[in-house]
């Protein structure tokens, strides 16, 4: 009974946080945690399918710090430019860094905090929108010394963000500590005569993944090997066949004939009867369509 | 067991028999291929003229290609292609019978049976210290004894006998810091000479028999050297100093060194330029060079310097020739007023001229670069002389009483570039068929033909008709044909020329030397860079040649002046050179042509400008309209960067340049310098076509193939494992692929191979990409293929989507959707290495492809795609063997059949092209290297025209006779049946 009341609680407080959660703005943003298999800690929703679970939505600046942090948790600055401007701080990312034990280290639970635009910054991004021009974002290259060698770039026309809101998605190519390139871009279509659109709401809706290499298939190793087998000997015959009809039909064809003619000459004579006749011009017609089939097959 | 061996054995006669499409009868060898064999630029030649029924010379070449050639007709008797790491230093006859070559910096010495060239012994020549590499033979002329080889290489002295190759004795001379730049051989003392620095002259006495060392002397010079010093005599050599205005001296003679210096502008009035000593050994004499002019100094025995004579405008000297015991000649060049003189003169006579003729040199060849003489003896028993010249072109001629004898375009063996040119169009009303032979003949033709069908021939007459059917195909026309065999391919030498050749037969159709590409004072090494097609006519084909653009460069840094030029493809006519005030990093052509159908390219130079080409204000209109869709990568391969760049405005310069403009960068991919770093970018080519997007499975399911202009294939290596195979271990090695959209930099794919390494080839065509590495746990090459699909499309399976018009097909595609793919990868075991990979390319892309495989062996192996297919498994289905999977194998046949070179090598294989031809199922494949190659294949056999060595002759034979017989047939039927009536 407490079982089933509990239940019913659990259930109507799930379907209450769900019907909540849009208008809850998290500031949440965890990610991939089905890749690294990092669970717990986190006193946060879970929703159902892998898929949304790879989205939050930001639209606060909030920062939370989660309490279970065994690893060392680090920071890294989202930059931006409109058009060819100078880079100036837009948002946040906070990951952790997780040590194996061969000292290897990888990112995981990224998180990310955007800035809203200010003033002046609508401005330029509307500028952006009348040139459509690029919105350029940047990050460094290595998270623990920042920028690292370079600043990893990506750039996209700025007419492909505004939707409802601002939609943006990254995806962070890691290895290591280090980020190769980011994916950046609208999530959804962004068709090519591009039409200048408004944002209807000057926040962002940022979806975040982190992405690590993937392993190549092993190459199949057999020792000792039988395969096909059956099936294959009456192929072994077709082959040859053909191309010696195919070398000598010319031959053959009026060859046929002449023993045609000579056979309807034979039963002809001792016959001699009208009927004898009818047996040539069947043959002789079966004659040709054997003819004309070998031509197309020489083709 | 032994079952399980048949049914392997027969499995592999099916894939035998499978792939006979790509393989060919012996007597086809030669119908539709050609091959041309060629050696390189001559660096060094070597005569052998003596009591030898075959006159030869043997060459080195910078292709590190060594070769005995025909004196009388320029043929190679043999050659020998060394790799190339394996750098030919020098090369000469010891024994008589042996010719004998080092190479590798002086580490490696073989030597070669003189008549057929089989390799007799190799030694191979240990030492710790980089330095010049010296070969040594002494001429000897009693061949009985056994001589000693001195070899100065990686800073030893080695004494080999050249019978064998053993190494008698060694002498590290490592230790003491000489430049040794002269050995002298006498009989029981060898003394090695050199400089310690620039100024302390060494002379080591070494003795002959044991190594052990005599005794060592040396001389301070009170001022430093600076240039090569040349061996005038057995004991004196000559040195300029550091300022170049004085010359030294140095005799060695007895133990003893002595110098005397002399000023230059003593010997010469004019002595302004810069003195150069022309490396050419003279007895007692030398050549200094200032300016165009050459002053030829004799050396006294007593080391006083007396000026001879005065050449100018001289091209090159040879060596000395000894044609007697105290006789010794040499020849040089000189320019006169477009007429070019060849002298031979004897060293101690000055005066009189042995030898002086007048030459004719096609201009396009260029300057003569090397001369090399040989005498021989006249029917009047006078002294005769021929000389071997290297042209400017890479050339080689053979001169010979004024005459040249034989020539080889041996600048063919360093082709940069390749692309086609279409042949004119058939005007009507001028027939360029050559005049129909007589009917006898024709007739003749016919039986011999019906012979070799009828297999009655013999072996002559089998030739005969080989014979025939060359001549009387039509394949070597200079007209367009239907089925788009016939074309042009244009070629880009390392010199800097430009050759057409025919497809038909290989014959060089015209050759050009670009006149911006000759070197000159302000372009000392010209180079050739890339050629493209700078205007193709289609609407005006009939009154317009196409045109080609060329690319060159003065010298090897991407910062050198640059030279472009525009040919006429159908005559090889310059018909405009520019010399640009920009570098070439980079040559982008545009998908846009102007009213003219020039092709709009871009140029981006070191600096970040991006220059227009053509400077036409039409071509800025076209630009203008699509300013906004123009993106491009660069690959900085020793930072580990790619980044992608979009115009951005005109450039800011004093000058106002409209046709100029300034770039930025979008994005940027850093690879972490510390695990990775790029062995390997490729793209698609932008010409290919592809026929269709969908891909039909077994299960009636369609994928859609994921088809972009914009991607790049990039391999990476770890840094520790990116040196030769062996040099890493597999922990250490690691090879990661990234397939990347180079409008918006994003990664669609990225995939690591653990224990893998390069070196990476890769092709990259529609939707798939196919690799090439070394697997070094497996201790094997393997092959992977990459297939990438579209899954945004995916839904589109539902017919009432189409029917209702909601499905998304018709949309258009854009860089900037979120691509939503899948990537399907498999790996195999290729038992060869590679040296070049290319793909079959059709006109309409319908026909399937298959891999060209350049391997090891300088062989090309033309490889089904289907066998580097994803979805192959253990056991296909019923409908997936119908579809034509092949069962799953651990690694890829290799088939000798499927070798497109049949029993040929393209020696020192570094390319392979392929053209579409008009005809769907043929590709054109051009391999190129040292040799050329060429041929014509069909990947699905020609499913759509009759094979060339149809006859026709015999159909309409057929057809005739059936006729006929119908006749005579019907004749008697009407008979029978008019008896039958009468009865």
């Amino acid at each position: 009974m407490t079982l089933l009341r509990s239940i019913l609680t659990v259930t109507l407080l799930l379907t209450f946080f769900f019907t909540l959660s849009p208008a809850f703005q998290s500031d949440e943003l965890l990610l991939d945690d089905e890749e690294f298999g990092l669970e717990g800690g986190r006193p946060q929703t879970r929703p159902s399918s892998p898929n949304t679970a790879a989205t939050t939505t930001t639209t606060t600046t909030r920062k939370r710090i989660p309490d279970s942090a065994s690893d060392s948790k680090i920071q890294f600055t989202l930059e931006h430019a409109f058009g060819d401007s100078d880079f100036s701080e837009a948002g946040n990312f906070s990951a952790r860094l997780k040590t194996w034990s061969h000292g290897a280290q990888t990112l995981t639970k990224l998180r990310f905090s955007r800035d809203a635009f200010t003033e002046d910054e609508k401005n330029k991004f509307q500028e952006l929108l009348k040139r459509d021009d690029f919105y350029r974002i940047r990050l460094p290259s290595n998270v623990l010394s920042p920028p690292g060698r370079d600043y990893i770039v990506s750039s996209v026309k700025a007419r492909c963000l505004p939707g409802d809101g601002l939609e943006e998605h990254f995806v962070i190519h890691t290895e290591g500590v280090n980020i190769l390139a980011v994916n950046y871009g609208a999530p959804g279509a962004c068709p090519f005569p591009r039409q200048l659109k408004l944002p209807a709401k000057w926040s962002f809706k940022s979806h975040t993944l982190l992405k690590n290499t993937e392993q190549a298939p092993r190459t199949p190793i057999f020792t000792e090997e039988l395969i096909g087998g059956e099936g294959i000997e009456g192929e072994l015959v077709q082959p040859i066949e053909r191309s010696f009809w195919a070398k000598y039909w010319m031959y053959m064809i009026p060859l046929g004939l002449i023993v045609m003619n000579a056979v309807t000459q034979a039963a002809n004579m001792p016959e001699e009867q009208a009927g004898g006749q009818a047996g040539a011009p069947p043959q002789q017609g079966t004659a040709v369509q054997r003819g004309t089939n070998s031509g197309v097959r020489r083709r | 067991m032994a079952m399980a061996i048949r049914v392997f054995l027969s499995f592999l006669l099916f894939l035998s028999l499978t792939n006979l499409a790509s393989s060919l009868y012996e007597d086809q060898v030669g119908l539709m291929d050609w091959h041309q064999q060629y050696i390189g630029k001559v660096k060094h030649a070597v005569f052998h003229t003596q009591k030898t029924g075959r006159k030869r010379v043997l060459v080195s070449t910078e292709e590190n290609v060594v070769a005995s050639l025909d004196l009388r007709h320029g043929e190679i008797f043999w050659r020998h292609v060394l790799g190339t790491n394996d750098v030919v230093d020098g090369i000469d006859i010891a024994l008589g019978k042996y010719v004998i070559t080092l190479s590798s910096d002086g580490s490696i010495l073989r030597a070669w049976n003189l008549p057929d060239g089989q390799m007799v012994w190799e030694s191979s020549l240990q030492g710790s210290k980089e330095s010049k590499s010296i070969l040594n033979i002494p001429k000897n002329l009693k061949a009985d004894k056994d001589d000693l080889i001195l070899v100065f290489g990686k800073g030893c002295l080695h004494a080999i006998s050249g019978i064998d190759g053993e190494v008698l004795w060694r002498k590290d001379f490592a230790s003491e810091s000489i430049e040794v730049s002269h050995i002298i051989q006498s009989p029981e003392v060898i003394y090695v000479a050199g400089f310690v620095g620039s100024s302390k002259f060494y002379v080591y006495e070494v003795n002959a028999k044991s190594g052990e060392l005599l005794k060592n002397n040396h001389v301070a010079l009170p001022f430093a050297t600076s240039g090569e010093s040349l061996s005038v005599s057995g004991d004196k050599f000559v040195v300029l100093d550091d300022v170049r205005s004085k010359i030294v001296t140095i005799d060695i003679n007895n133990g003893n060194i002595n110098y005397n210096q002399k000023q230059v502008s003593d010997l010469i009035k004019d002595s302004s330029g810069q003195a150069v000593i022309l490396p050419s050994k003279l007895p007692g004499l030398f050549a200094l060079k200032i300016n165009s002019q050459v002053l030829l100094i004799k050396v006294t025995n007593e080391g006083e310097l007396v000026a001879l004579d005065q050449i100018d405008n001289t091209a090159a000297f040879s060596n000395a020739l000894s044609i007697s015991e105290d006789q010794h000649v040499f020849a040089f060049v000189q320019y006169e007023d477009n007429k070019i003189q060849l002298s031979v003169k004897d060293v101690n006579d000055w005066n009189g001229a042995l030898l002086k003729e007048n030459l004719v040199i096609d201009h396009q060849r260029g300057n003569i670069e090397k001369i090399f003489i040989n005498n021989y003896v006249r029917t009047d028993r006078s002294h005769g002389f021929r000389a071997l010249m290297v042209m400017e072109d890479h050339s080689l001629l053979l001169v010979q009483q004024g005459e040249i004898v034989w020539s080889r375009e041996d600048g063919l063996a360093s082709v940069v570039d390749v692309t086609t040119s279409e042949l004119p169009v058939e005007k009507e009303g001028v027939s360029v068929a050559k005049v129909e032979q007589n009917l006898f003949e024709w007739l003749k033709g016919h039986v011999l033909k019906l012979k070799g069908t009828l297999m009655i021939a013999s072996a002559e007459e089998k030739i005969a008709i080989q014979k025939l059917r060359l001549r009387s195909s039509e394949k070597s026309k200079m007209t367009r044909d239907h089925n788009g065999f016939r074309k042009l391919l244009i070629v880009l030498t390392r010199a800097g020329k430009v050759f057409a050749l025919h497809t038909g037969d290989g014959r060089i159709v015209w050759s050009t030397t670009l006149h911006a590409l000759r070197k000159s004072e302000d372009c000392e090494h010209p180079v050739g860079l890339n050629i493209y097609q700078w205007q193709v006519p289609h609407h005006h084909a009939l009154d317009e040649n196409p045109s080609l653009l060329v690319i060159g460069r003065c010298g090897p840094s991407v910062t050198a002046p640059t030279v472009i030029s525009f040919l006429d493809a159908y005559t090889g006519k310059e018909l405009n050179s520019l010399s640009l005030a920009h570098t070439v990093a980079r040559v982008i052509p545009l998908p846009y042509t102007d009213s003219t159908e020039q092709r709009l390219h871009l140029i981006i130079d070191v600096n970040k400008h991006a220059y227009l080409y053509p400077r036409t204000p039409e071509a800025i209109e076209i630009l203008k309209r699509e300013f906004s869709n123009i993106y491009w990568y660069s690959v900085e391969t020793d930072n580990g960067v790619i980044r992608g760049h979009a115009l951005k405005s005109n450039c800011i310069h004093e000058i106002v340049d409209e046709y100029c403009f300034v770039f930025r960068d979008l994005w940027s991919i850093v690879f972490p310098s510390e695990s990775e770093k790029i062995i390997a970018t490729v793209t698609r080519k932008s010409n290919e076509v592809v026929h269709t997007q969908a891909k039909v499975m077994t299960d009636h399911d369609v994928m859609y193939k994921y088809i972009s202009k914009n991607i790049l294939f990039v391999a990476n290596a770890a840094p520790k494992a990116s040196g030769e195979i062996g040099t890493a271990t597999p922990e250490e090695a690691t090879l990661v692929i990234y397939i990347i959209d180079t409008v918006t930099g994003r990664i669609l794919h990225r995939m690591t191979h653990h224990g893998c390494q390069g070196p990476v080839h890769a092709v990259f065509s529609e939707n798939w990409v196919v690799y090439h590495y070394f697997n070094l746990r497996a201790h094997r090459h393997e092959m992977s293929v990459i297939e990438v699909y579209d899954q945004s499309r995916a839904d589109n399976k539902d017919i009432w989507k189409f029917v209702l018009g909601k499905h998304n097909l018709t949309s258009p595609i854009s860089s900037y959707y979120r691509p939503e793919i899948s990537a399907k990868s498999q790996s195999y075991f290729f038992t060869h290495s590679v040296k070049a990979i290319e793909v079959t390319s059709t006109a309409k892309g319908i026909t399937s492809k298959q891999l060209l495989i350049g391997t090891i062996g300088d062989q090309v192996l033309a490889l089904d795609k289907r066998f580097l297919d994803p979805r192959r498994t253990l056991n296909p289905s019923q409908a997936e063997k119908e579809e034509g999977i092949i069962p799953l194998t651990d690694s890829l046949p290799i088939i000798s059949q499927s070798y497109i070179t049949h029993s040929l090598k393209v020696e020192g294989l570094r390319g392979i092209v392929t053209v579409p031809a008009k005809l769907e199922s043929t590709s054109l494949v051009f391999a190129y290297g040292v040799d050329l190659f060429f041929t014509q294949i069909a990947p699905s056999r020609t499913y759509d025209s009759l094979t060339e060595d149809f006859s026709y002759a015999l159909l309409l034979l057929t057809i005739v006779a059936l006729v006929a017989a119908l006749f005579v047939t019907y004749v008697l039927s009407e008979r029978k049946d008019l008896e039958e009536k009468w009865r």
